[in-house]
């Protein structure tokens, strides 16, 4: 599998907020977006789940199922996408569901576990703190396999603890074929990923 | 796919029957509206009895259209929307299965409790009954109508009333053969038979035709 984008641009509210951005990556490699505030991370990002039109230029998938890129994509923005009146396990089953996955209470508990939050799955989502709501968002990743992680500052309000932990889900995931790209302040513990620097006129490198 | 369908039902019938929900907010707003309605207009049974289809009517109008406003709102801000997007379930299905659970849960109530909020206004049963009838075949209208304006002002932190604005004038056709469907026990004009056929094209056609429209203007005004 194999994600590229050819001289991209968008534009947001009459003004073009990215431009000549190219990328490329491949199963199994993930890559970080990075870039001051205001550099388009999170546009690009949107764009590749397929929410915001481009201007120019498009995106690629080869060696995918036959569904767009956004099917086959977790999107994961800057809030949560959880119900604060259910809790996280009703959440999480609700996205297995939606998403394809397997929604039996066994699968929901070990993706919580993995990020070390089994015990808080019968509490409502409105009780938990902002770290562990985020770790809730990111078990919506491994309830439904998608091969595309498209994660917006994923590790928001994550103590160091959490921070390694979701470091092991994400080496798992891309030792298992799968393709992270996640637009990041932080270095995210991924070693060989490559990196696409967006400055302030859009992309000044592009990565291999 | 159906599995999806089901889940998502169930989630917003669990959300809309939890603290702050709203689900009963809807049905404490119709019962408000239909109790001033004697005070505005003075104590002549008669009267109020005659009226009595048109008031229920225009309550339950109004009462849908309160809670619909948050239809995909919350969803929005919460960033579940950008999920549901790119779900298995295709957009326009999930227009649907939204407004089907919340006219379970909101809107249903409503017609059921409308036979009892109408012997205030001195209705005789056979009018209970018909009004009851109108509102389930015309309610279903009204909620796909009030998503199309749901989903055109998901991204506007005031849209509940733009939504209103923007949906009443749609639910004029609806609210004139619901009422006359309603009143036609009391001696209305149209016979009951036409306007109730009338009521559930109109609904039939708004089931069919509505999920396309809010799914549209979803993936175009939300970015």
């Amino acid at each position: 599998m194999r994600l590229s984008a050819n001289e991209i641009a968008i534009e947001r509210g009459g003004r073009r907020v990215l431009s000549g951005v190219s990328f490329e990556a491949r199963a199994g490699q993930a890559l970080l977006v990075v870039g001051p505030n205001g550099s388009g991370k999170s546009s690009l990002l949107r764009a590749v789940a397929g929410f915001l039109p481009l201007a120019a230029g498009r995106f690629a998938l080869e060696g995918g199922a036959e569904e767009g890129i956004g099917e086959q994509a977790h999107y994961l923005g800057h809030s949560d996408a959880l119900k604060s009146a259910l809790t996280a396990g009703e959440n999480l089953a609700f996205w297995a569901d939606a998403l394809g996955g397997d929604a039996t209470r066994a699968a929901w508990i070990a993706a919580l576990d993995r990020l070390g939050l089994a015990h808080v799955a019968d509490f409502p989502v409105r009780a938990l703190s902002a770290g562990q709501k985020r770790r809730v968002a990111l078990a919506r990743l491994l309830v439904a396999p998608r091969p595309i992680w498209l994660l917006d500052e994923p590790t928001t309000a994550l103590d160091a603890a959490a921070q390694r932990q979701f470091a092991v889900v994400m080496r798992a995931h891309l030792a298992g074929g799968g393709l992270i790209l996640a637009a990041t302040h932080a270095p995210l513990e991924l070693d060989d990923a490559a990196r696409l620097t967006l400055g302030d006129a859009g992309a000044k490198g592009a990565a291999a | 796919m159906s599995k999806a369908a089901w889940a998502l039902f169930v989630r917003e019938w669990r959300i809309a029957n939890r603290i702050g929900g709203g689900a009963s907010v809807g049905a404490v707003f119709f019962l408000i509206l239909v109790t001033i309605m004697p005070f505005a207009v003075g104590p002549d049974l008669a009267l109020l009895a005659r009226i009595g289809p048109a008031i229920l009517w225009v309550a339950a109008l109004l009462a849908t259209l309160l809670g619909l406003d948050r239809l995909f709102q919350g969803d929005h801000e919460d960033g579940s929307l950008d999920v549901l997007v790119n779900a298995s379930l295709p957009l326009e299905l999930t227009v649907l299965v939204k407004c089907a659970a919340h006219w379970a849960a909101s809107t249903a109530p409503l017609a059921i409790l409308s036979p009892l909020f109408g012997l205030m206004l001195g209705m005789d049963a056979g009018a209970l009954a018909l009004v009851a009838v109108s509102l389930v075949a015309g309610t279903p209208a009204l909620t796909m109508l009030g998503a199309i304006g749901a989903a055109l002002t998901v991204s506007l932190r005031r849209g509940g009333l733009l939504m209103a604005v923007l949906v009443l004038p749609l639910a004029i056709p609806v609210l004139i053969f619901g009422v006359s469907a309603a009143s036609a026990a009391s001696g209305g004009g149209a016979p009951l038979a036409a306007s109730l056929t009338m009521l559930c094209a109109l609904s039939l056609a708004a089931i069919a035709l509505a999920p396309f429209a809010a799914a549209a203007a979803l993936r175009h005004v939300r970015d």
